[in-house]
């Protein structure tokens, strides 16, 4: 039997949380304090995901780059490949606030959306 | 061909410049760093002094009471700030006493006026932040304080306006006799001219040392400051010395032109004339040394702390005179301090040597003034509102902590020797000199000097050459 | 002079928050002056997710979380006005701000709410040796240059602080291309949430250096690294645990203050430990008729706790100006003592009677505390215990006071609280 210990990430109460596994099994997950916790504690030991947030360019608009989101969580081992697929992107204004940017970003089959408006500037 | 080279843009290559501007005479200052004002004239107590320290007869003696006293008409004529405050010198025992007698009567030599000594009360009275344990003290009313940084950079301006040229970045690498002038050679290609000016500040020595036999070494003596926030400006009204001792004034506290309070410098001599590193023991020997003088030193309130370099010549004294074995070139160095206080006297003393020995005429067109840029905030709000109206710029605040608009930075930008890095625009406007040190107009900043000045925002340093503020742009190395 | 019943002095997220709620317990004139061209403050900035959990029961982005409380101060038609600067706020209440278009001008407010934020500590602030070059930043100045203009300060970066900026700004800079050697820490412990150390710093193999501080830059014109050394228990470097870390940048997250220069100027009284105003219940000030909420208040972690601040604001400034809470002499009020092991509390005093049904009191812990408990005293009788497996100075403490509760006791003085342990 094998314990991780893990520090639960989803809100800033950072429970400390212990998960007795056997091999692949999850025996016992403990330490939680609510069941988001024990969720995040499986899916921790198991598949690890994450939201990644980062930046596209964007023309012609009042900002001159745009914050982004994936839509949802990715598995870890994605994440430069996620941001990577969004070096070449460059956007034109206007843009709004959930838009997709990136579709299906790196084969996770998440999308990548906007943050932020970004308006049109005037010229 | 030039008359005359003037071989750095500090405060005494400037204000050499501008008393040469009189004059009819084709002129030009070298420096090797991208603004005026980069060497030791822009790192240092910007004390004028009032004059009682030096060794009567010597140069420094003479050059800091007759800089003290022109400094105010200087102050006026090109429009930076100057204000006499006063200084005291601390004594903390009666033994000591004759040690400020001592510098009494030397200040009577000099023909420092005002000199008193008080005793504790008075001085107590007039400084109730000044360590209790005080026993007496040296009064100087004619000291004062200046912006070291407005002081130069107004200098520079002014021979600018009056036809001197000014090659920034431009570093002479050597000198050469060539005929009856000198050619120098720099990072820019070949210079020609009749007369050298050696007003290179810590390389004084090096340059000297390329056209003399008889060489000279220049000792730089590192001096470590913490500025802190202005609300301990009002700490001391005065600046306050310790007794002299044979490595200079010791470490002074004292309010800054601009509002802060200033303690330094540390007096530590070192081999490399670009060591403006500031050390842990240096900042704590400042912290020490000032705290023996004035009580209460908020030191939580340190905003930023530096270092400058002084040029120590061997005799202790400034070296103002025509090289010996090198005609037509002359040295001026060995400027420590007192030469902020002295600069306008250096200035007119280079100026008058060079006049005699080539029989300059004065110019009919000179032009004796310069207007700083514009300090909104001096102005009432209908004036202000014109200004605003007229120039919307200056509706727009960019440096939070010390209140500077965009119309001040762009002025600094596109008046003659305008700036061309953050730190210039920090030493003309003060933006980003506040006590949250740039974060905030920082970016803002940037982006005005890359757009006034068609540059890439990549291209925009902090201090020219590698400084550059920003590596590349975001996800270019994934 | 123009005159309005409410003066919000800051759009961000405290601004924000306070206007609504202010337009919502029914004044109708407000004004929100911001001196950035847009509203949400330091939220526009913050792109990273993880706000919004205690307000919405949702994660968002910074500028989403913003974007909730824009759009509810675009439907409630409150004004604002944008690149503003306020220059000053005189003791009668008549503000001075100026813009481009309409210069320098003056209003009159009948009550102001001062949510100005907080700024970041400079270099100078820890007295860092060493020169001066391009590549030193705040944190916060290298997160807008990243996440607003999209230039990366550096590609070696060091950073010098674990709050979670420091934290935040770690992870960003790997994601933009930077290579992160390490954070480091001058306390024993980090100043930051434990969920950022996981996802900003571990995931990422970027190693956290607990005690240890910069002792010396090196690099003239631009940084071309640092040096590390550990520090003993009075954060004084240890000889002899020097490392130097070739980078080309530092960035400093070495801690906020409160941004009251306005306060100051309009003789606002501070709390020398918050560097923010002195308050009572109602978020007033030192002066009749000033509130103050958010990180002009004091230095919170989560906006989810300024929004709450902020709101209550709104909410006493809206009863201040309707005249419904005036009783013509103030109370003193009773004294909220920090006890053993508190810096200090929000608010310092509590009227009874003006205070709403529930208040919660805020306060931060002197150091990191295990199994301890927070006991508050109503003068030397303990009437709340409560355990805490784990108490930091990183994360802000609340416990709610009830009215119904406080009013039993008309003659309370004094209310301590204390962390003790067991």
């Amino acid at each position: 039997m094998e314990i991780k210990n893990l520090t639960c990430i989803n809100c800033p109460l950072g429970c400390a949380i212990k998960v007795e596994m056997d091999g692949e099994t999850i025996l016992h997950v403990k330490g939680n304090t609510c069941k988001r916790g024990e969720v995040y504690a499986r899916r921790e030991v198991t598949a690890p995901v994450r939201m990644v947030t980062s930046t596209v360019r964007v023309t012609g608009g009042t900002l001159p780059v745009l914050s982004v989101k994936t839509r949802e969580p990715i598995p870890k081992e994605k994440i430069f490949a996620c941001v990577q697929a969004l070096k070449v992107i460059e956007l034109l204004a206007p843009v709004h606030a959930g838009d997709v940017v990136l579709k299906n970003a790196a084969d996770t089959g998440v999308d990548i959306v906007a943050t932020k408006n970004v308006a049109l500037v005037k010229s | 061909m030039y008359d005359i080279v003037i071989i750095g843009a500090g405060v005494s290559g400037a204000a050499i410049a501008r008393e040469l501007s009189r004059y009819q005479a084709r002129i030009c200052v070298v420096e090797k760093e991208e603004d005026v004002c980069c060497g030791t004239s822009k790192a240092n107590s910007a004390i004028v002094h009032a004059g009682y320290d030096a060794v009567s007869g010597s140069l420094k003696a003479k050059l800091n009471v007759r800089g003290n006293e022109r400094m105010e008409s200087l102050a006026g004529e090109l429009n930076f700030p100057f204000r006499r405050t006063g200084s005291l010198v601390l004594c903390f025992r009666e033994a000591d006493l004759p040690r400020l007698q001592a510098l009494y009567d030397r200040g009577q030599t000099n023909g420092v006026s005002g000199l008193r000594i008080l005793g504790r009360e008075e001085t107590l009275k007039l400084e109730p932040y000044v360590a209790e344990d005080v026993y007496a003290s040296l009064y100087a009313p004619t000291a004062g304080l200046v912006c070291p940084f407005g002081l130069n950079i107004a200098l520079a301006e002014n021979a600018c306006a009056n036809g001197v040229e000014f090659k920034l970045q431009t570093e002479v690498r050597d000198i050469k006799r060539l005929g009856e002038g000198y050619e120098l050679c720099t990072s820019q290609g070949s210079i020609h001219t009749k007369y050298v000016v050696n007003a290179a500040g810590l390389y004084g020595d090096v340059l000297h040392n390329m056209v003399s036999q008889e060489k000279i070494r220049l000792t730089a003596r590192r001096g470590d400051y913490c500025l802190l926030d202005k609300e301990a400006g009002a700490l001391v009204s005065r600046t306050i010395f310790p007794l002299p001792d044979e490595r200079g004034k010791g470490i002074l506290v004292t309010p800054t032109i601009h509002g802060n309070l200033l303690m330094g410098p540390t007096a530590i001599e070192t081999e490399d004339k670009e060591g403006t590193n500031t050390t842990r023991e240096g900042l704590d020997q400042v912290l020490a040394k000032a705290g023996r003088s004035v009580r209460e030193l908020p030191a939580r309130q340190i905003i930023t702390s530096f270092a400058g370099l002084r040029a120590h010549a061997p005799g202790d004294d400034f070296i103002i005179r025509e090289v010996e074995d090198a005609k037509g070139f002359i040295d001026c160095i060995g400027i420590e301090s007192p030469g902020i206080a002295s600069c306008p006297a250096i200035g007119e003393m280079t100026a008058e040597l060079l006049r005699e020995k080539m029989g300059l005429e004065e110019k009919a067109e000179f032009i004796s003034t310069r207007k700083g840029i514009l300090d909104p905030s001096t102005l009432c709000m209908e004036e202000r509102n014109a200004l605003i109206r007229e120039n919307p710029a200056y509706g727009n605040l960019i440096c939070r902590c010390e209140m500077i608009s965009e119309g001040e930075i762009l002025d600094a930008i596109h008046r003659p020797l305008g700036a061309r890095s953050l730190d210039g625009i920090k030493r003309r406007t003060r933006a980003g000199m506040g006590r949250c040190q740039g974060g905030f107009c920082g970016p803002k900043v940037m982006e005005i000097l890359a757009r006034e000045l068609g540059m890439d925002r990549l291209e925009v340093t902090k201090s020219g050459r590698a400084s550059r503020m920003v590596t590349g742009i975001n996800k270019e190395a994934l | 002079m123009e005159s309005y019943e409410i003066v919000i002095i800051g759009g961000g997220p405290a601004g924000l928050a306070a206007a609504v709620s202010a337009r919502k317990s029914g004044i109708e004139d407000i004004v929100i002056l911001e001196r950035d061209r847009e509203l949400g403050g330091i939220l526009n900035q913050c792109i990273h997710n993880g706000f919004g959990l205690h307000t919405f029961q949702e994660e968002l982005t910074g500028p989403e979380y913003a974007r909730r409380f824009v759009s509810q101060v675009e439907e409630l038609g409150i004004e604002y006005r944008l690149n503003t600067m306020v220059m000053d706020i005189s003791p009668e209440k008549t503000v001075t701000a100026m813009n481009r278009e309409e210069g320098l001008f003056q209003l009159q407010a009948g009550a102001v709410i001062l949510a100005m934020g907080c700024r970041e500590r400079p270099r100078g602030a820890l007295n860092i040796p060493g020169y001066r070059p391009a590549g030193i930043y705040s944190a916060g100045t290298a997160q807008r240059l990243v996440n607003m203009e999209g230039f990366l300060p550096g590609r070696e970066v060091v950073i010098l602080g674990s709050g979670d900026i420091g934290l935040i700004m770690a992870r960003r800079m790997t994601l933009e291309g930077a290579r992160v050697r390490g954070v480091a820490e001058l306390m024993p412990y980090s100043g930051g949430l434990k969920r950022n150390i996981v996802q900003c710093l571990d995931d990422y193999g970027i190693p956290l250096k607990l005690s240890h501080t910069v002792v010396d830059i090196k690099g003239k014109e631009r940084v071309e690294g640092v040096t590390l050394a550990q520090v003993d228990g009075q954060g004084k470097p240890v000889p002899g645990t020097e490392e130097f870390y070739p980078c080309d940048t530092l960035l400093l997250s070495v801690g906020l203050i409160p941004e009251n220069e306005l306060s100051r100027g309009m003789g606002v009284e501070l709390n020398p430990v918050t560097s923010g105003p002195r308050v009572n219940e109602s978020l007033e000030t030192s002066i009749e008729g000033v509130f103050a909420c958010g990180n002009v208040l004091h230095v919170h972690d989560l906006v989810d706790f300024v929004s709450e601040e902020a709101a209550a604001a709104g909410r006493y400034a809206a009863a201040y100006v309707k005249n419904t809470d005036k009783d013509s002499e103030r109370r003193a009020g009773i004294r909220i003592k920090p006890g053993e092991g508190v810096r200090y509390t929000v608010p310092e005093t509590i009227d009874p009677v003006r205070m709403e049904e529930k208040l919660p009191l805020r306060f931060r812990v002197d150091r990191v505390y295990e199994n301890c408990y927070v006991s508050i005293y109503f003068e030397n009788r303990r009437i709340f215990h409560k355990k805490r497996r784990v108490a930091a100075p990183g994360e802000m403490e609340e416990v709610g006071l009830e009215r119904k509760e406080l009013l039993k006791y008309p003659h309370l003085k004094e209310i301590t609280v204390r962390i003790e342990e067991e």
